[in-house]
């Protein structure tokens, strides 16, 4: 009983003398963080969604103000979907005409990657941090299914998924797209693409001061199809049979009602 | 006005979905024919995924044909026996090209396989018709009177076994050759979203000698319910029934197709069907087109969970 409270009492000095370091000398340890708030924590697609913008506030903590009148903060903020396994395949002309010929799979491909920065990207850090950080649609991990697949090939297919995803614009990066509106908030517009998919998305922000990576955060944010489109979507996934029925039925009484309203004779 | 389309999981133009569906109506009310032929193709020229327009073009051809088929059926001109052997045949086609359709898909050959089946038979279909129809013009003006029909000629399939009597039709003819037509008309439904129309008819004139008041009847009877059919077990095998998409063509169609008809009344015959044949021949080449000339990108992308 006596020792354990003895040991509290070594505990409690410890901590207390961290403390008084750490309150001697703030600019040391470098405390600046990064916070990041959704206005909402789920995005609804309605009937008329053709896509949209995403904004998110967020705010830098113990900034330096010497570093923000420079313009030497930077960040990064990224919206990443859920992620798929996807099939890339090759066209190639057989007999004149142009078919798939080559595929390859991938495991845990992002669907969606839309990213926001205040500067260009090469401006903010070198490439080799991004690549080691695995940040931005060039640098994310995507993993052959075929590990011993030909390098050559596969380097190709990985160029030409990144491609594909761009020219949909489920990849996308906006320059620019984070402002600071005032020494330690800023705002970060994202575009949600029309074929965005549904599910759990990420966001996360990256802070950097000089260059230098300093701080992450991320939040959640739900995509869902609005009640009706999630009913039909549901309904046509789990009982498939009566939705088939269904669709059926409205055919017959579409074409059977439009008889009657059109009727010229 | 954008709509979310929830299966296809994409944002189109409701007007341009409308005038997609009623020109078809239009078209298919003008020719008498169920449009799907035209609905599928146009549809994917409009960047709906192919699994998906063919499927929800097989329901969009119910609503299309059930119209005609009732009032075949109030004039008493279906012959029921000979559609229901049709119909026996449609489903089981159809059951197969649903599988054919989910393995194709897997492999990544679906898009190439349904370009290939409408080139093909577009393109055959559309230059016969065109020959036909052209030697009509040229007969009509030469004053020659001519009948389609020939009784009295027989063929191979007259020596088949299995002979079966429809009244209706007056013919007494094998099962085998009706159950074949209607297996491969429930194949092309299921690969392509067509009715078949286009293929049945035709067949049942020349082929199997069916007097023409009871042909288009009894294959619109056989079209509705074997595309009801594929609708379903595509829902069922593939979930790639759009039913909002679907609805949208429907009610184009169905008020398209009232106008057409009545338009249909006022051209000839032999020029419908020149028309007719013209139109399937640019559909044909322009599905050929995107086959030989290189596309924009030689890569696409397949999300394997879903669509």
């Amino acid at each position: 009983m006596v020792r354990r409270a003895v040991r509290f009492l070594v505990l409690a000095l410890i901590i207390s003398l961290a403390g008084a370091a750490r309150a001697q000398a703030p600019e040391v340890t470098n405390p600046e963080s990064i916070q990041i708030g959704l206005s909402t924590d789920r995005v609804i697609i309605t009937s008329d969604f053709a896509g949209a913008d995403l904004t998110i506030f967020g705010a830098l903590d113990n900034s330096d103000p010497l570093v923000t009148r420079q313009g030497r903060y930077d960040v990064i903020v990224v919206l990443e979907g859920p992620a798929r396994p996807i099939v890339v395949r090759k066209k190639t002309r057989v007999l004149g005409m142009w078919i798939n010929t080559h595929s390859e799979t991938f495991v845990n491909v992002p669907v969606s990657y839309s990213v926001a920065t205040t500067r260009a990207m090469q401006d903010i850090t070198n490439p080799g941090n991004f690549r080691q950080m695995a940040l931005g649609a060039e640098n994310i991990n995507i993993t052959p299914m075929n590990r011993d697949g030909d390098p050559a090939t596969l380097v190709e297919f990985t160029a030409a998924l990144r491609e594909r995803k761009k020219a949909t614009g489920l990849y996308s990066e906006r320059i620019g797209g984070v402002q600071f509106l005032s020494q330690s908030l800023f705002r970060a517009t994202l575009h949600l693409a029309p074929n965005v998919p549904v599910g759990t998305h990420r966001a996360r922000a990256f802070l950097f001061k000089n260059g230098v990576f300093i701080k992450e955060n991320s939040a959640q944010l739900a995509i869902l199809k609005a009640g009706f489109e999630q009913r039909v979507f549901r309904t046509a996934q789990t009982h498939s049979f009566l939705y088939g029925l269904f669709a059926v039925g409205l055919a017959f009484v579409t074409g059977w009602v439009g008889r009657f309203i059109f009727r010229k004779d | 006005m954008g709509i979310y389309l929830p299966i296809a999981e994409m944002s189109v133009n409701v007007a341009v979905l409308l005038a997609m569906g009623a020109a078809v109506g239009f078209l298919s009310g003008m020719f008498g024919v169920g449009g799907g032929f035209l609905i599928t193709p146009l549809l994917i020229f409009y960047n709906i995924p192919p699994a998906i327009a063919v499927a929800t073009g097989a329901n969009q051809v119910v609503a299309s044909s059930i119209s005609g088929a009732l009032s075949h059926f109030k004039k008493g001109t279906i012959d029921f026996k000979l559609g229901t052997m049709l119909l026996l045949g449609g489903i089981v086609g159809s059951t197969v090209g649903v599988w054919v359709f989910a393995l194709l898909r897997s492999i990544g050959q679906l898009d190439l396989f349904i370009s290939l089946l409408y080139v093909a038979l577009l393109g055959t279909v559309g230059g016969m018709m065109l020959v036909e129809s052209i030697r009509a013009i040229q007969r009509a003006r030469g004053g020659t009177p001519h009948s389609l029909r020939r009784p009295g000629q027989h063929n191979w399939i007259h020596r088949l076994p299995l002979k079966m009597r429809f009244r209706a039709s007056k013919l007494f003819v094998s099962v085998i050759p009706v159950i074949a037509l209607g297996a491969i008309i429930g194949f092309l439904a299921s690969i392509m979203g067509v009715g078949g129309g286009f293929i049945m008819v035709p067949a049942l004139i020349y082929l199997l000698k069916v007097p023409t008041n009871v042909v288009v009847g009894t294959s619109l009877f056989q079209i509705v319910f074997t595309a009801a059919y594929t609708t379903i077990v595509h829902a069922t095998t593939n979930q790639t029934v759009d039913i909002v998409l679907a609805f949208l063509l429907m009610i184009g169609g169905v008020a398209g197709a009232q106008y057409g008809a009545k338009a249909g009344q006022r051209l000839r015959g032999e020029q419908l069907r020149a028309l007719l044949a013209l139109l399937v021949l640019a559909v044909a080449l322009r599905l050929a087109y995107d086959l030989f000339v290189r596309p924009a990108s030689l890569y696409s992308l397949t999300s394997i969970s879903g669509i």
